[in-house]
């Protein structure tokens, strides 16, 4: 199979008369790690149920392995797996019956599900809790039985609907580092996430979703290139004055932005940009030169910040 | 606390928590608790006492009554215990475990002592509204009617409280494992049965008659039947609603013990 | 004919892993066995309390022409609307709670599971539980000397039919609900047709109402077990079994229809 694993034209969701996803055009190929990026409400976890085959298309066209999901929702289903934005596991049951319960879902022997389980436990590190009742579980373990579950029919396809949220930073580095790893096996990933550093970390190509439309799309990188500079420069004045000092800090980079709680000062050369705010007199609380990351991207391109 | 009284008592104000949530579902409720009664009375009490009351040798067994008669009493007695019984599983344990209201009443001055109090309390309101609700329904009937209902209405709410407050000191350590499916079918639907409201204990065999006078369904039963067929003998009336009050207090005590012990743990 | 098929069965509606919803429930019951224990002596009770309490009471009752002691009426009644019970416990709180807030359909429509192998499934389900239930109640109706014709096996199937029937009720009526306060409805629903399906009385007793009887579907089942038992068959017995299956049919259509509205947005 060499077409891409995904195809979507002009796809939409409505909800009675409101508009959900609004004509997106998406391809995904074997083997990457395709993101969709956006703040709430953006269409994201809309989108991806539809991919999962749980949520009827309202118009367009979308194929899975060349499929049709109107038709073919069963088959296609057998082959990927999905982890929800909400965690829908069986809580009546224990952590490896979960697993376990799953694959019968799939069709696979009962033999192969108690060998998977005890693989994906593994995978998991939930071999101690194999036993355990669901309810009993932190946030995190919960996340990471989700994304074993999903893998027991071992997919070719695996649909992440913000894998990490909710998660601390360590076990968000655990759980990267099993994507990365199921992205050499060949497994191919999409997944919708609100953090910049996520999608830069895992993602080959990503579109960003603003209110149903892709408002961008490419590489982490070359997103960055385009739509930002280099570096980026953060000032802080006292609470509340901030817009006080957009006359000031004009000119001091390629373009600049308010916040409420900062300014943000797009520059290649960071370092010589806070030295011109320094030489224009301006005193800020704290000043901070960063790499520019899609954060920025998304600002540049909705006006509006991504954090939640 | 000595120096700082509060303006209601602590168990009052958990009942006012109970009343916001009850705001949305009493209309249905109370209309259930009308319309149940009142199909359990054509039903039994109708269809059954015709039965019974064609049967020549009955109305002796019954102590001379007719048979919806003697069921009434029963009736207004089962509704407090089955809703007594009723609120205070699930709702308990989901105070505790999914809502987890009794934490949120917990971080505020009031203490596990007031939530069960405050149980208390709305099961006096509930089970109160419940089994008035079953006495309007019986007051349509001519054979029913009669002044009895009212203090039959007041036993009722005590039998609900014997019930709700030991099986509030259940539902604090229970698991969901089937556990209250089993009072509901291992206690709450037997005694309905067997506790003396649809016919006098002497029908049972000795030993199970006996289990059933040992619990407090039996003795309201009883109590509110000498109200509603003008036999009352104050003597009895006032051991049985003791007896009925050990079960109350006993399960306070209990409840509160394990309440606290649960959410100070 | 083809397009039409299709209409009524649309791939989503294809029927092919039924079996393994209840696979799973026979792994997640293996921790709440209480929960199906306990649902066998729910009618157990019943029995027991009507032939010891009421059997002498009432005495015998007059029933297709012959005089028939109380409890040997009861018995078949009291299994057909056990076997609705049980049918409408399993397909009404139960799948609620899966639907609305376990989200166990949800989990299980991420997999080749379509929404009428859930629906086929739940209802494959409650119909095993419920012969479970018939199969000892029969049993215990053979203990206790209430067995009247050998004939008495074909209440199984009959039981199962019954069963078929609420579940498929049940489940389509589930769909419909908006949260745990409308399972309310269904216990004032099901308490008629518990008291008014022919069950503690002879449809006799109605005068002229009896033709309302007609309307309970619980009153087609339990004509159905009572021929069963007695083992007197009538061409009646055709127009009970249309109206079971009948109803069955209607009410899995609209629980398939409703399932896939509500899980497939
Ligand atoms: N079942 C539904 N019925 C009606 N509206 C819905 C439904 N599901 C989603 N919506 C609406 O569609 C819009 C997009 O929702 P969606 O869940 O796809 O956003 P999202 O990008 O995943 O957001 P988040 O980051 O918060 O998860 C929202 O305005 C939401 O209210
Ligand atoms: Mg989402």
């Amino acid at each position: 199979m060499s077409g891409p694993l995904i195809t979507a034209h002009q796809l939409v969701k409505r909800f009675g008369d409101f508009t959900a996803v609004a004509g997106i055009d998406v391809e995904v190929r074997k083997g990457e790690v395709f993101g969709f990026l956006g703040p709430n409400g953006a269409g994201k976890s809309s989108t991806m149920r539809m991919i999962a085959c749980v949520s009827p298309v309202t118009s367009g066209e979308l194929r899975l392995f060349g499929l049709d999901p109107a038709t073919h929702g069963s088959q296609i289903r057998g082959r990927i797996g999905v982890v929800p934005q909400m965690d829908t596991l069986d809580t009546e049951l224990t952590v490896e019956e979960n697993l376990r319960i799953y694959g019968r879902f799939f069709d696979l022997p009962r033999a192969e599900c108690r060998r998977r389980s005890a693989e994906l436990l593994e995978f998991a590190q939930l071999t101690e809790r194999a036993s355990s009742v669901v309810e009993n579980l932190s946030g995190g373990m919960k996340r990471r039985l989700s994304i074993a579950r999903s893998l027991i029919n071992e997919p070719e396809l695996l649909l992440l609907d913000e894998p990490t949220t909710g998660l601390d930073p360590q076990a968000r580095h655990v759980l990267w580092d099993r994507l990365y790893r199921l992205k050499q096996q060949g497994v191919t990933l999409v997944l919708t996430t609100h953090y910049m550093d996520e999608a830069e970390q895992l993602c080959d190509r990503l579109v960003v979703m603003d209110q149903g439309r892709i408002v961008a799309e490419g590489s982490p990188r070359s997103l960055i290139e385009q739509h930002s500079t280099r570096e980026v420069l953060e000032l802080r004045f006292a609470a509340g004055t901030n817009e006080s000092f957009e006359a000031q800090v004009a000119g001091l980079g390629d373009r600049h932005e308010v916040l409420p709680d900062r300014i943000l000062i797009y520059a290649d050369d960071g370092e010589g940009a806070l030295a011109a705010a320094h030489a224009r007199g301006l005193q800020p609380e704290s000043a901070l030169v960063r790499r520019a990351s899609l954060e920025d991207v998304f600002l540049h391109l909705t006006g509006r910040t991504l954090v939640d | 606390m000595s120096t700082h009284r509060l303006a209601t008592p602590g168990a009052f104000r958990v009942l006012t928590w109970h009343l916001v949530a009850y705001k949305r579902f009493w209309k249905a409720n109370v209309l259930s608790s009308v319309v149940q009664p009142l199909l359990y009375m054509l039903g039994l009490g109708v269809g059954v006492g015709a039965l019974v009351d064609s049967n020549t040798g009955s109305s002796d067994v019954l102590g001379g009554a007719s048979y919806v008669a003697f069921v009434a009493p029963g009736l207004l007695v089962t509704t407090a215990m089955a809703l007594g019984a009723m609120e205070s599983m699930w709702p308990v344990m989901g105070g505790l475990r999914w809502s987890r209201g009794y934490h949120g009443i917990i971080a505020t001055s009031l203490t596990p002592r007031d939530i069960v109090l405050g149980h208390g309390v709305w099961m006096v309101v509930r089970c109160g509204l419940a089994s008035a609700a079953v006495a309007v329904a019986l007051a349509c009937f001519a054979e029913t009617r009669s002044w009895g209902l009212a203090p039959g209405v007041v036993i009722s709410v005590w039998v609900g409280l014997a019930f709700a407050m030991p099986i509030m000191a259940f539902s604090v350590n229970a698991e969901m494992d089937g556990s209250f499916a089993a009072v509901q079918r291992f206690v709450v639907i037997p005694l309905f049965l067997f506790g003396g409201a649809f016919y006098p204990l002497t029908q049972l065999p000795a030993a199970v008659a006996w289990v059933a006078r040992a619990t407090p369904l039996w003795h309201g039963v009883v109590t509110a039947r000498q109200f509603t067929q003008g036999t009352v003998v104050w003597a009895a009336v006032l051991g049985h609603l003791a007896f009925i009050g050990l079960w109350v207090v006993g399960g306070t005590l209990v409840a509160e013990r394990r309440m606290r012990k649960k959410l100070y743990q | 004919m083809s397009g039409l098929l299709f209409r009524i069965a649309p791939p989503v509606m294809a029927v092919r892993r039924p079996h393994r919803m209840i696979e799973r429930h026979l792994l997640a019951y293996r921790h709440q066995w209480l929960i199906i224990v306990s649902g066998f002596f729910e009618p157990l009770f019943y029995l027991l309390s009507m032939r010891a309490g009421l059997g002498d009471l009432v005495g015998t009752v007059r029933f297709g022409g012959a005089e028939v002691p109380y409890d040997q009426f009861v018995a078949p009644a009291l299994m057909a609307s056990s076997a609705m019970n049980g049918a409408i416990f399993d397909s009404t709180g139960n799948v609620l709670g899966r639907l609305k807030y376990f989200r166990l359909y949800d989990a299980a429509l991420a997999t080749p599971m379509t929404p009428a192998d859930v629906a086929v499934g739940e209802i494959g389900w409650a119909l095993l539980r419920g012969q479970l239930y018939a199969v000892s109640f029969l049993a215990v109706m053979w203990g206790m000397g209430l067995i009247g014709s050998p004939w008495v096996i074909l209440a199984l199937p009959a039981c199962a039919l019954i069963g078929f029937t609420f579940a498929a009720i049940g489940f389509a009526g589930t769909t419909f609900m908006r949260g745990w306060q409308d399972m309310d409805i269904v216990n004032t629903a099901l308490m008629p047709l518990f008291l008014f399906s022919a069950t503690f009385f002879p449809t006799s007793s109605y005068g002229k109402w009896e033709w309302v009887v007609q309307l309970s579907p619980l009153y087609h089942g339990v004509a159905l077990v009572r021929a069963a038992n007695s083992g007197v068959w009538t061409a009646g017995i055709i127009g009970h079994v249309a109206v079971l299956l009948g109803l069955a049919l209607i009410a899995l259509a609209i629980a398939a229809r409703r399932l896939d509205h509500l899980l497939r947005k």
